[in-house]
């Protein structure tokens, strides 16, 4: 009982350390990323290559005035942060970051670095808890009593309720093959060759997915949350300090998680072709670790390739490809997966 | 332990009372609709509560309904109300008169 | 332990949701109701109900209320001055509620027996697979349902052109 309490406290540690390390990682490689792709030179100044940017950029944002603004509700002004954070917090207990490579610690099962490996409803639970995080935006939004703030926060809870559809929808797709909720067992039935991936059986799947994750961590192409141009900075215009910085973390905290469920899902997870498969115990686990961990960070570069690459939607824009692109492609995909699955092909 | 049914009853009952209330008393229109919210998951929780009982999971096909029904009764719920805000500038259900004699 | 997280849930549900139909402001209102609702969510799993405890919060906290908060925000009514109930609307309001509450509970003290025999685990595939099968025509129509309400929504919502 205690060894396991114990097991799983370590999980969480190393888990939720190791993501909040991503964050100013992922914030150096954004600037540095979009200097590169701008031709020039970005942050050069703080330690080499500008590494130690972000631990500036903390320091900074730590000794700035908190300010509340006049004729805000204290009590939701407050909270809108503290929602982000926590949603953002809670979402990757369900990933499994590596093999279930049957190493025991201190005589307790491991299960891999899976803080909750024997959650039934793993992709449900996981959906359910990230579709809270537009409260956060929305709260902020409105209770800024500004009105770029609002039109920011109606702008982000519309867009975020259309593609959570296609999201959803999407990875029906997946959960019907698989016939499983639970993550690790859907890499599982997804076999160690890439011809067996989600992404290459499914591809409309796979698009539909990364599109609508784009959308759902409300970044470029579709910040229109944020929207720096026309809504000076959507919902968190006015607020400063760590508030503001809990907003900006939570940003890049749901994009990993984000990522590391695309990589579950239709990537293979942690699983190396022809590698994975003759290993077992410790170098298993470390083996499956780093493969997931350098898919997730493929990814990661994709957010910052595709941020500094693609203009902003028009918002009606962004309800037609929600609507009447994502949606209906997200249920052909359903369909040619439920005929395969007929024909016995999946 | 396991929690006794009568616990999860009863607590339904109290959000039932609470959500009639609500829907009773209040002439907001977003708040009567926040009410019958209330009172279906009340309702819901009934439910599971006696399909845990009897070890039968129809119960719980049937809260799955609910919440089907539910999202579409919102759904046309705030359209409504959006409509009618729109035609009077105002979602008082008190002043949802024009059809009385 | 579990009757512990029980009585926790049900104190937080039931001070959210008086908080949630008593109180003037309307996003307040919203947002204690999602409290509420997660503690319902909370009851679901001591339930042995999984699946509809993910189900609860992905249906109501992260789809229904959102849409309440996005109808709040848009409208941004000015509360009406006369939202405060009469006299005797507030009296039977008051009385019709407590006889509800108060009558439930006493039925539910006195008619049911303790905690039931024979849990049954409400796994997405039990449940799944009553769905296709008993409950295959209601599901059906459900999806009309839906598809109604929505091209519904969609004709009230709709600005004249």
């Amino acid at each position: 009982m205690w060894a396991e309490l114990a097991v799983t406290a370590a999980k969480l540690l190393v888990v939720a350390t190791v993501l909040l390390t991503c964050v100013p990682i992922m914030v150096w490689v954004e600037r540095r990323g979009a200097a590169f792709i701008q031709d020039r030179l970005g942050p050069n100044r703080v330690g080499p290559m500008g590494l130690l940017q972000p631990v500036i950029d903390a320091v900074k944002l730590f000794f700035k005035e908190d300010l509340t603004p006049g004729g805000v509700n204290p009590i939701l002004y407050t909270l809108a942060p503290m929602v982000s954070m926590f949603v953002a917090l809670v979402t990757f207990i369900v990933i499994p970051f590596s093999a279930d490579a049957g190493v025991e610690v201190f005589g307790v099962p491991l299960k891999g670095i899976h803080v909750a490996p024997d959650l039934g409803v793993g992709v449900l639970y996981l959906l359910a808890i990230s579709s809270l995080g537009v409260y956060g935006i929305v709260l902020a939004g409105w209770s800024s009593n500004n009105k770029y703030s609002l039109l920011g926060g109606l702008r982000s809870s519309a867009q975020l309720l259309s593609y959570e559809l296609s999201l959803t929808m999407s990875v029906l797709g997946v959960v019907l093959v698989s016939g499983t909720l639970n993550l690790q067992e859907v890499i599982g039935r997804q076999g160690p060759e890439i011809w067996k991936w989600h992404a290459v059986t499914q591809p409309i799947g796979f698009i539909v997915f990364l599109v609508a994750a784009f959308a759902e961590t409300n970044r470029l192409p579709f910040d229109l949350a944020e929207a720096e141009t026309e809504l000076v900075a959507g919902y968190h215009v006015e607020y400063s300090s760590m508030r503001f910085a809990s907003f900006f973390m939570s940003e890049y905290i749901n994009i990993v998680t984000i990522s590391a469920l695309t990589v579950t899902l239709f990537l293979g997870g942690w699983q190396v072709p022809w590698l994975t498969a003759t290993l077992s115990g410790w170098p298993l686990l470390l083996v499956s670790a780093g493969a997931f961990a350098a898919k997730v960070a493929l990814l990661l570069w994709l957010f910052v390739w595709v941020r500094w690459s693609l203009p902003r939607f028009r918002y009606d824009q962004l309800m037609q490809l929600g609507w009447k692109g994502l949606l209906p492609l997200a249920a052909l995909n359903l369909l040619i997966v439920g005929m395969a699955m007929g024909q016995g092909w999946l | 332990m396991s929690v006794p049914t009568t616990h999860f009853v009863t607590l339904a009952a109290v959000l039932f009372a609470v959500g009639a209330g609500g829907v009773l008393l209040r002439r907001s229109g977003i708040s009567t609709l926040l009410g019958i919210e209330l009172m279906l998951n009340a309702v819901n929780l009934t439910l599971v509560a006696f399909a845990r009982q009897h070890g039968d999971l129809h119960g719980q096909v049937f809260v799955f309904f609910i919440m089907a029904v539910a999202a579409a009764e919102v759904a046309v719920g705030l359209g409504l109300l959006v409509a009618i805000f729109r035609h009077q500038q105002s979602i008082d259900v008190d002043r949802l008169n024009v059809l009385r004699w | 332990m579990e009757l512990a997280v029980f009585f926790a849930a049900a104190v937080v549900a039931v001070a959210t949701g008086v908080v949630a139909v008593a109180h003037r402001n309307p996003v307040i209102n919203v947002m204690s109701l999602v409290v509420t609702f997660f503690c319902v969510a909370v009851c679901y799993a001591l339930l042995a109900a999984p699946f509809l405890a993910a189900a609860q919060i992905l249906v109501y906290a992260g789809a229904i209320l959102v849409l309440f908060l996005f109808v709040v925000m848009l409208l941004n009514a000015p509360l009406a001055e006369s939202d405060q109930p009469r006299k005797l609307q507030r009296i039977f309001g008051l009385a019709a509620a407590a006889l509800v509450g108060l009558g439930g509970a006493a039925l539910a003290v006195v008619a049911i027996p303790g905690a039931g025999e024979g849990v049954v685990e409400g796994t997405a595939a039990a449940i799944g697979r009553l769905l296709v099968g008993p409950h295959l025509l209601a599901f059906e129509l459900v999806s009309v349902l839906l598809l109604a309400a929505l091209v519904g929504a969609m004709v009230l919502v709709k600005r004249k052109a």
